[in-house]
């Protein structure tokens, strides 16, 4: 299986503290690989040494093979590393038309058009209209974000890194703070996502995990701790003491 | 699986209706055209609201949609009217709106040069380095004053008449026709950038600039971009004082002229390209209004005025004025085809 991204020793220190210790990982073309781990495990350390929001004390990030470790974020997103976010970063006064058109427009490289008025691309807006129809957004398109219901927030951020047609896509806790009954809409996209398209699941919800990744990565104190399929790490005794605990306790 | 066509349609008609010109901007515009021939006898003040709005327009574009504070915009619409002025003196472009245009250049060089201290810090940081740069500016000018005139200004400055055919007259009636033309022309290139994907992605800098890089925008190049954009209209707009006036002070790069911009721009509400317009219009009438009443204290109103703009708030200004926005809002094409196509209110 070719590796889509890959990790080599890579580690970040904080003032003292290792937030990611040594860390080797491999992320195989189309995997569902999921990263687990307690808090404090490093998981959003590692997403922001992934995006080049931080950058490693040493150590090396590939994609496809090739070095990518000194690219700043945007430059990254243009090879196809995207990510969306815990905590909601949107454009709160934008309208998802508006900002699924952005996005867009900026994989196109027509970010620098300034002469032409957004939505004169008939493709662009043909292509950005499919992507809120698969995201379930196409009743509001034309609201602000701000005032879009969570559930809706929460689609929006994926269907935004969707739009920059990613080749990995790092999902972290895309059902995070959503309500019950807005859930399955979230993991229901999550689940469509293309299958070409790798993804790198941050998430702490052991369902969706178990039900979503054919792999697993436990980090533990910024360390890759056990790797493998999710019947193996479910039946890994340090797994079990260290990270599933109580709710083997509970069982 | 492509949308059906009737969804990219409305899609298409949503957006293109946010870049479409209201009824009321036509109204704007032909009022100030009209204004040629109906109000003569306020030339001279109109000409300097034509230029003050100018260069509000341009600190507009910095801080209403890239989230730039800047208190020293006058160091670009000063080096925009001391290149105006020392072309015409020293007759080397003698073509007044060539010489405007150069001066555009002249500012946008700087602009360019000094928009990457703005890149970095808060916006603290940002009112300082601005205001910094202004300050610099102002002592090169003073320093130099074989080229500047120093503190007495830029003496002997003539102006040739505009594409070798019309003379400023001393009525402004010349000048108000140039510098309206001028500030439409600007005005309409600045319509169409903020409404364009590179004005969409400005947006969303201001708005997240985290989320903006994690879509693939260089957030640095974006905000350069536009400091540089904004640094030509402050220059353009300090030339076309400099060329109606036949005059450059070191008076051009003053802390006051960057601060009563900030004010012009506040009063009128940043954010939608005529704030800067409609700012100018009030203070340039107030303080010429109350300069009148209270030659020595009008100073003091224009801030009380100020003060309670920021006190209250411009979100409760909008709100009491929500009423009249609506009844805007009704005559607007947008809203008219919402209304026909995606009817939200029966939606619910």
């Amino acid at each position: 299986m070719p590796v889509a991204l890959e990790t080599i020793n890579l580690i970040k220190r904080f003032s003292g503290i290792v937030a990611s210790n040594n860390v080797s990982l491999q992320i195989a073309k189309g995997a569902r690989h999921a990263l687990i781990g307690p808090n404090g495990a490093g998981k959003t350390t590692l997403i922001n040494l992934l995006t080049g929001v931080l950058k490693p004390t040493s150590g090396r990030i590939l994609l496809d093979g090739e070095d990518i470790s000194g690219l700043s974020t945007h430059e990254r997103v243009r090879l196809g590393i995207v990510r969306t976010f815990q905590i909601n970063q949107l454009f709160n006064d934008l309208t998802p038309l508006e900002t699924v058109g952005l996005a867009v427009s900026e994989r196109r490289g027509q970010g620098l058009d300034w002469w032409r008025i957004v939505g004169s691309r008939p493709d662009l807006v043909s292509e950005v209209v499919e992507i809120l129809e698969r995201f379930n957004l196409n009743d509001v398109i034309d609201k602000r974000t701000a005032i879009l219901p969570y559930g809706k927030q929460r689609l929006l951020e994926i269907a935004v890194a969707i739009a920059c047609r990613p080749r990995v896509l790092l999902l972290d806790e895309p059902a995070a703070g959503v309500p019950e009954d807005e859930r399955h809409e979230i993991l229901a996209a999550v689940a469509a996502l293309p299958s070409d398209v790798t993804v790198l699941l941050i998430e702490h919800d052991m369902d969706i995990v178990f039900s979503f990744a054919d792999r697993i990565s436990v980090l533990v104190n910024g360390a890759l701790f056990v790797e493998g399929s999710p019947d193996e790490v479910a039946r890994d005794d340090r797994v079990k003491a260290v990270y599933l605990g109580e709710e083997v306790a509970d069982a | 699986m492509p949308p059906p066509p009737i969804a990219v349609r409305i899609a298409t008609d949503w957006l293109h209706a946010r870049a479409r010109w209201q009824p009321l901007e036509v109204l704007f515009w032909l009022a100030a055209f009209a204004a040629i021939w109906l109000l003569r006898d306020r030339h001279l003040i109109l000409t300097e609201i034509a230029w003050l709005g100018l260069f509000a327009l341009s600190l507009d574009l910095i801080l209403g949609y890239a989230g730039i504070i800047s208190l020293g915009h006058a160091a670009f619409f000063g080096v925009g009217a001391y290149t105006a002025a020392l072309l015409a003196k020293y007759n080397i472009v003698g073509e007044p709106v060539l010489a405007m245009l150069v001066a555009g250049v002249a500012a946008a060089v700087l602009g360019f040069a000094t928009s990457f201290l703005v890149l970095r810090g808060s916006d603290l940081t940002r009112l300082m380095v601005t205001l910094g740069v202004a300050l610099v500016l102002r002592e090169l000018a003073n320093r130099y004053g074989w080229l500047t005139g120093g503190a007495d200004g830029l003496q002997g400055v003539t102006i040739k008449p505009l594409l070798g055919v019309f003379d400023l007259d001393m009525f402004g009636h010349t000048g108000y026709v140039y510098c309206l033309t001028v500030l439409f022309i600007l005005f309409v290139i600045a319509r169409r950038l903020v409404n364009s994907p590179f004005g969409l992605s400005l947006m969303s800098v201001k708005g997240n600039p985290l989320r903006a890089s994690a879509i693939g925008i260089s957030v640095d190049a974006r905000l350069v971009a536009i400091y540089t954009v904004a640094a030509a209209y402050a220059g353009i707009a300090g030339a076309l004082l400099a060329q109606t006036t036949a005059f450059a002070s070191l008076e051009v790069f003053s802390f006051d002229r960057s601060a009563d911009l900030l004010l012009v721009l506040i009063i009128g509400g940043a954010g939608y390209l005529y704030g800067g317009l409609i700012g100018a219009i009030i203070f340039k009438f107030m303080q010429d209004y109350l300069s009148e009443l209270t030659p020595q204290y009008w100073p003091f109103w224009i801030g009380l005025v100020l003060v309670v703009i920021v006190l209250v708030g411009r979100e409760r200004i909008s709100s009491w004025t929500a009423p009249i926005r609506r009844l805007v809002g009704h005559l607007s094409w947008r809203m008219m085809i919402r209304r026909f196509t995606l009817s939200p209110d029966k939606g619910h």
